[in-house]
């Protein structure tokens, strides 16, 4: 196997904390010197949230491998607690009653992943799949109907907190940890219950537990995602949380590549700028993204990307020999 | 009473066209192993169908309806070959999602031509309804029940005295098998979605002639919530599908009408995660046990 | 005292009597095989050994331990592990990290050191790693750590089963058929790992085996399977002997 040579160890954490830092300069000289239009400027928390989702989905989808439809449910629950508590605390600074906000709806959208996830995900594959759709849409359902959430009017005059800044800080954690978790016992559990759920108890693998912890880790993330979101748009309503949402997040994370972190983050970036470049053809981008996710699952049931990978390596090792040989 | 006996007719209604789309998701789910997703978009399919052929181009209902059915069952057996069948060892997680995006494109495809404004119909079967005591029966829910009786009688004749339906069983118990003893599978599972397509064809204009009124999403919420009633069933079995689509259309419209009906579709769904916790295989669904 | 002891097991499905009354005992340190016909019932003991499914009747036990009504993954920390007649290994995970993953419940950190990759996870990742790699040389696979598991040839995929299940640390070892597909040169080499497996980590092995010059070279006692009951049990040389057996395979 032919492999890049590893940063290992002090020199791939300075590494990565460079990436992060110019990355951030070049957001923030981007906002603050207005060097791109007004809506492009208005998109950039929106990418930052839409990578929480697409990056928190990928645990449950590309890492467990089982299919969630309710994503846009947790992100509600998160939403609502959020903005429930901004509009409800007074006495606290501005910025810890927001974190704080952030943070509790993270725990009540994992709390609910938790108590969803206990008795269904024994279940697998095609009925987890419509149980998570339902899940979602029961609580949409209640939101819609309970008072204290605005019943289908929604919420509004949530106060405008998010901003660039703290979407980017919660984007770069939810990507490490992610890339940790991956890289850790649970995280090798989690992947292994997907490759082989069998073999994965045979070794003595408690399943449950870790689809649970899997699930609610992805609730979290969803919860967080839903707060920042409520603080972005400042009024929020349940049909904003629906089953075309959660797909939405399910588009990033497939066509990001099931079980990649960097594809989801560009796939979500892409894939919030792209519509405002068509915006003319709206009807025409649904029916590109409903394609899309056709023909990528066909392609990588047919393994041509492995062949075209296997032929690239030849290629390039061809290429070394012919170097070596000149 | 009366307003308890005019729901219960509501309930019998919706869930007669839950039933009759649950009767072809439980017969591909059965044989080709995968929730079909676009299967109620294809409803909407027969329904824009019917529309158009009927009220646009004008021609005479029958021939308009069988256009439709065949239209559908067309429709059915190419989404199947074209996106299905290549996925056919794939993990279900890939058949899933095909199935989502087959869904969302038929959704898509039918905004781009016809936009997201409902279309309104005018009525397509006009049916008097009759009186039992002081209350009134209206004709078309009769109508709709009695349709979909007669669907799930000759399916199950179809299933269990015919050849093509004698394959149909094998290929659900084993492709290769069946494979094996010369049946084709590949027809065989053309036939099961062109058989299924064409059950939510009907659906679609039986849809279509009580609520008058098209758009290009009405198919998806139906679609999901006959796969709730096959579920409740239980999964593969017929009469499940059509007991399971009548009780959650009765369940579905009781809650709308003595609780709440924003939380309608909340309690359907609950009603989903209760029967796969209490009774994963359904009401009349068969347990099967999985081989190592 | 056997380490396993297995009485009267039996399991029907519907109305087929896959298992029916079998007794089995395997002391500590044997290397025990369970032949018979195709469809005579093997895999089914594993699977009913392991938990995969619930015996009707019987009871299991393991070094004094009841295991009926256990769940797959107590039983592997009971002490029982296992490998597959059709391979199961992790397929997108690396060499490495399958032998890692059964190291599992060895080497434990809590989940806050795996999100944050701080405190005690790279001692512990490193305690793995090195394990691991102990393992993966006894079966030559040291150097394929970093492939895909999917990408390695067939031979050593059923040798990596093997490392994985061993990595569980059990006490008890059941291997399905581990020289499925092998040619003779590789059936002999297995034969060895086999045994020196046996002996450097003290283990039990009850194997399942259709090539007989495997099962006669290496067993020490045979158990023969037929329609789920108990045909013979004995030394290899008496049992292959045994003109039951023999009726058995070959027919009449």
């Amino acid at each position: 196997m032919n492999r890049k040579k590893k940063l290992s160890g002090k020199s791939l954490i300075l590494f990565r904390a460079a990436v992060i830092v110019v990355l951030y300069a070049l957001i923030a000289c981007v906002v603050e010197f207005k060097l791109l239009n007004r809506m492009m400027l208005s998109l950039v928390i929106p990418v930052g949230i839409n990578i929480i989702l697409a990056v928190s989905l990928n645990i449950t989808v590309g890492f467990l491998g089982e299919l969630s439809l309710g994503h846009a449910g947790f992100m509600a629950l998160g939403a609502y607690t959020s903005a429930l508590i901004t509009l409800n605390v007074t006495g606290l600074p501005k910025l810890l009653t927001f974190i704080l906000s952030m943070l509790l709806g993270g725990i009540v959208a994992a709390f609910f992943g938790i108590l969803i996830g206990m008795p269904v995900l024994r279940l697998r594959g095609d009925y987890l799949a419509i149980v998570t759709l339902g899940f979602g849409e029961i609580i949409r359902g209640v939101i819609n109907v309970l008072p204290i959430t605005g019943q289908a009017m929604g919420i509004s005059r949530i106060p405008k907190y998010s901003t660039y800044t703290i979407v980017f800080i919660v984007a770069v954690i939810t990507i490490l940890i992610s890339m940790n978790l991956l890289k850790s016992r649970h995280g090798r559990a989690i992947c292994a219950i997907r490759d082989n759920y069998i073999a994965a108890e045979a070794m003595g693998v408690p399943i449950t537990r870790y689809k649970i912890m899997a699930f609610s880790i992805a609730a979290f993330f969803a919860g967080i995602a839903g707060a920042l979101y409520a603080h972005n748009v400042t009024f929020i309503k349940p049909t904003d949380f629906d089953y075309n949402k959660s797909i939405d997040i399910l588009v990033y994370v497939v066509l990001g590549g099931m079980g990649s972190i960097k594809g989801s983050v560009i796939a979500a970036v892409v894939l919030t700028l792209l519509p405002n470049f068509l915006r003319s053809a709206d009807d025409l981008r649904m029916v590109l993204y409903a394609l899309a996710l056709i023909v990528i699952m066909i392609v990588n049931a047919g393994g041509y990307k492995d062949r075209f990978l296997e032929k690239y390596r030849e290629k390039k090792i061809r290429r070394k020999a012919e170097k070596e040989a000149q | 009473m009366e307003t308890f006996i005019l729901q219960l007719i509501n309930g019998i209604r919706t869930g007669s066209i839950y039933a009759l789309i649950a009767l072809g998701y439980t017969m591909v789910y059965g044989i080709a192993k995968m929730i079909n997703f676009a299967h109620g978009d294809i409803i909407m399919v027969g329904a824009y169908a019917l529309y158009m052929l009927w009220a646009v181009v004008k021609l005479p209902l029958p021939l308009a309806m069988l256009l439709t059915v065949v239209i559908c069952s067309v429709l059915g057996v190419t989404i199947e070959r074209v996106a299905y069948k290549p996925l056919r060892n794939a993990p279900s997680l890939a058949v899933l999602i095909t199935a989502i995006g087959m869904s969302f494109l038929l959704q898509a495809v039918s905004l781009l031509l016809f936009g997201a404004t409902p279309i309104k119909s005018e009525n397509i079967v006009q049916l008097k309804g009759f009186h039992i005591g002081s209350i009134m029966i209206p004709g078309l829910p009769m109508l709709t029940l009695a349709v979909t009786i007669v669907c799930m009688i000759v399916l199950t004749l179809f299933i269990n005295k015919t050849k093509a339906g004698r394959a149909m069983r094998a290929v659900s118990e084993d492709k290769q098998a069946a494979a094996l003893m010369g049946i084709n599978v590949n027809r065989t599972i053309s036939l099961t979605f062109a058989i299924g397509s064409a059950l939510a064809a009907i659906a679609g204009i039986l849809y279509l002639s009580q609520y008058k009124s098209l758009t290009p999403t009405m198919g998806a919420l139906p679609g999901i919530k006959a796969f709730v009633a096959a579920v409740f069933g239980g999964i593969g079995s017929i009469p499940g599908a059509m007991l399971g689509g009548i009780l959650l259309g009765i369940i579905e419209v009781m809650a709308k009408a003595y609780i709440n009906s924003a939380l309608a579709d909340a309690i359907v769904f609950g009603v989903l995660v209760i029967v796969l916790l209490v009774k994963p295989s359904g009401l009349l669904g068969k347990n099967r046990i999985e081989k190592v | 005292m056997a380490l396993l002891e297995v009485k009267n097991l039996g399991i029907s499905f519907g109305g087929l009597r896959a298992v029916d009354g079998v007794n089995l005992e395997i002391k500590e340190g044997q290397l025990y095989g369970l032949i018979g016909p195709n469809g005579a019932g093997k895999t089914t003991i594993f699977n009913l050994l392991t938990g995969v499914y619930r015996p009707t009747d019987g009871t299991i036990t393991l070094d004094g331990v009841a295991l009926v009504g256990k769940k797959p993954e107590q039983i592997c920390h009971a002490g029982i592990a296992r490998t597959f007649q059709n391979i199961r290994l992790f397929k997108k995970m690396t060499v490495l990290d399958n032998v890692k993953l059964a190291l599992h419940d060895q080497v434990k950190y809590s989940l806050a050191e795996s999100i944050f990759h701080v405190f005690g996870f790279k001692k512990a990742e490193a305690e793995m790693d090195a394990r691991a790699m102990e393992i993966l040389k006894v079966f030559e696979l040291d150097g394929q750590a970093d492939f895909l598991a999917s990408n390695l040839p067939y031979g050593k995929q059923r040798k990596l089963e093997i490392a994985r299940a061993l990595a569980t640390n059990p006490k008890l070892l059941l291997l399905d058929e581990p020289a499925a597909g092998m040619n003779p040169n590789e059936t002999e080499e297995l034969m060895k790992t086999i045994r020196f497996v046996r002996d450097h980590y003290k283990i039990t092995i009850l194997l399942i085996e259709h090539d007989m010059k495997l099962v006669a070279g290496i067993c020490e006692e045979l158990f023969v399977l037929n329609f789920g009951t108990e045909l013979a049990h004995g030394e290899p040389s008496a049992v292959l002997n045994n003109p039951e057996v023999i009726k058995a395979y070959l027919g009449n």
